[in-house]
């Protein structure tokens, strides 16, 4: 159990984010969720790399075993993504608040009658 | 010389115009150049299907890494025929685009609307094409960023909501495709589709793969508007912009069914998705409940974008119908429907879309008696409604065609009904339509209306040849998908 620690850990914000986007309606929030959700993820691919007893992944004297770059590579990009779509979430919300003057999703949908 | 370099160009010559928008920094040229870049577009992926039809399937080592290490783009039969429906629908939305942006996106906006576009249509078309899984994502997120920020450029403010929530649904969907890779990698060490399907067989019993196999099917779910996973749709399709609900009915849900085919029945192999993961039973309920449940949604909507997009998620059922038949000639309807469906919905859109630039409004009630003012616009409505229906000698009646025999093969007479019946209430839907526009009286006192221009009328007409006349010669639709069909059920066994 203690050796799949990280994977708990992986799993509890997985959850956590999931659930705060389903449950507030606090536009920023969601946001917020959605970020945890997704550094979930990168703690996921970053788990992955790792290798029993390997040190970084630099050419060095003495050394014979190596942590795997890729998923580390890889998971950059995806947080590159991941700012990408923080960024625009925000953008959309500093709009739908000059709009609406409010940023709470159940506040918006009655703004705009009964149609959601 | 160039010949060789046309994977890599369908790429990125929309990816480099892009930036090149911004700096324009005018609407018009900007227009310019993304219709430059579609007409591109669609001279490559034409030569890469014939290239393909000729000599198989092409392998394409982007900056001369090879395979398994390097990133790999790979067309065969299947996204060469997805590719130029992209290619072809951009750049007849894009026509469209000109007059109908203009009115409805900001003026000093519209250079970034067209960047925007260009990322979107370089996403869709680096998706199908790649054949690396976690490249895949990437482009994935490119198109579905750029789909975010179109979908908010609209007048209506309502708009702004519908494209956040589609960021937050689209974003845990592709997090979900992006956790089943890495899962994937976990078991495999590779990222590569060809090298997955080798290597998956080795470790396909474990609970890692299933558990990707789960998470993939619910990412993918998400992008595509399969039933229930569908919610998105509707608001995005009818608060985007009209050009902007043409380009994504035409292609992003069709690049998300393609999708789903090249992971489940290429990367998974057909044998255990269907054998042993049973996901033609896993889809069946969800394709079978959307068919029906979506239809009978649109019957309700008092606006038509909205109805037809309700309609959409119906059509996109039909296609995982297909899918979940798990024979040659359910897939072939599936790929089929994909190519027919977005010649229909991007005819159906653009007419809508004419009619908004006229009177501003979609509601049915605002259409009353509107084909005495616009009977070209409307005509071509009536045409794609038929299509729609699954008339014959129109392209959607060849889809269904095919889903019904399909369904019949295997002796499953209810769900031939299920396509019946979800056919006639369609026709119902449609009726609402057509009935406003050609019996009604329009309201009185409202301010007289004229036909669309014709920039607008050409790419919709165009359309409606098209849906007549892949309804007549199927030559190149069955004909290719049917040998793609092929492909992908053998390809894996």
């Amino acid at each position: 159990m203690i050796g799949l620690y990280n994977y708990w850990v992986v799993v509890v914000l997985m959850m956590t984010g999931f659930y705060v986007v389903l449950a507030t309606p606090n536009l920023v929030k969601k946001v917020i969720g959605l970020n945890v959700f997704q550094t979930s993820v990168f703690i996921l691919y970053i788990t992955i790399g790792k290798v029993a007893g390997g040190t970084a992944p630099i050419v060095q004297e003495g050394a014979r075993l190596y942590a795997n770059p890729l998923p580390h590579v890889l998971i950059l990009t995806a947080i590159v993504v991941g700012v990408a779509t923080t960024a625009l979430g925000l953008a959309l919300i500093v709009r739908i608040h000059s709009a609406y003057g409010s940023i709470d999703e159940d506040d918006i949908r009655r703004r705009d009658g009964a149609e959601s | 010389m160039i010949g060789e370099h046309l994977p890599a160009l369908q790429v990125v010559v929309p990816l480099l115009a892009a930036p090149i928008c911004v700096l324009l920094h005018r609407g018009d040229l900007a227009w310019l150049l993304a219709a430059v870049v579609g007409v591109i577009c669609v001279a490559v992926s034409a030569a890469l299907l014939v290239a393909v039809q000729v000599g198989g399937p092409i392998s394409y080592a982007l900056g001369g890494w090879p395979a398994p290490w390097g990133i790999e783009y790979r067309v065969d039969l299947v996204n060469g025929f997805v590719l130029l429906i992209v290619s072809g629908v951009n750049l007849l939305a894009l026509v469209f685009a000109r007059l109908s942006a203009a009115r409805e996106v900001a003026a000093e906006r519209l250079y970034l609307f067209y960047t925007g576009w260009l990322l979107c249509l370089t996403g869709l078309l680096g998706i199908t094409i790649t054949g690396d899984a976690f490249n895949l994502f990437v482009f994935l997120e490119i198109s579905s960023l750029a789909t975010y920020l179109l979908i908010s450029l609209g007048h209506d403010r309502r708009g702004l909501l519908a494209a956040f929530r589609y960021l937050v649904l689209g974003t845990i969907g592709a997090t979900f495709i992006l956790i089943g890779i890495g899962l994937l990698y976990m078991m495999t060490g590779t990222l590569n589709m060809a090298d997955l399907a080798t290597r998956l067989p080795d470790v396909q019993g474990t609970r890692t793969v299933r558990a990707a196999f789960a998470f993939l099917f619910v990412g993918v779910g998400i992008k595509m508007a399969l039933f229930p996973l569908h919610l998105w749709l509707p608001n995005a399709y009818t608060y985007a912009p009209a050009a902007v609900t043409v380009l994504l009915a035409g292609t992003a849900t069709k690049v998300a069914v393609y999708v789903l085919l090249r992971i489940f029945l290429t990367v998974f192999g057909a044998a255990y998705t269907f054998e042993q993961m049973a996901f033609d039973r896993l889809l069946l309920p969800f394709a079978a409940a959307g068919v029906v449940s979506a239809s009978v949604v649109a019957l309700y909507q008092r606006d038509c974008r909205r109805l037809l997009a309700y309609s959409s998620v119906a059509q996109i059922g039909y296609m995982a119908l297909g899918i979940s038949l798990a024979s040659v000639t359910g897939l072939t309807a599936a790929i089929v429907h994909l190519f027919n469906h977005a010649l229909i919905k991007a005819a159906l859109f653009m007419s809508l879309g004419c009619v908004l630039y006229r009177i501003g409004s979609a509601a049915i009630t605002d259409l009353n008696g509107i084909a005495r003012e616009m009977p070209l616009t409307m005509a071509a409505f009536v045409a794609g409604g038929l299509s729609l229906i699954g008339v014959p000698l129109t392209a959607g009646f060849i889809s269904k065609w095919y889903l019904i025999v399909g369904a019949l093969e295997k002796d499953w007479w209810w769900l031939a009904a299920v396509v019946l019946a979800s056919s006639l209430i369609s026709v119902f839907y449609v009726w609402r339509i057509v009935e406003a526009a050609y019996f009604r009286r329009p309201t009185p006192g409202i301010a007289p209306r004229r036909e669309a221009p014709a920039s607008l009328l050409v790419p919709t007409w165009l359309l409606i040849v098209a849906n007549l006349y892949f309804g007549v010669d199927t030559t190149l639709t069955t004909g290719v998908a049917g040998r793609a069909a092929a492909a992908l059920l053998a390809g894996a066994s």
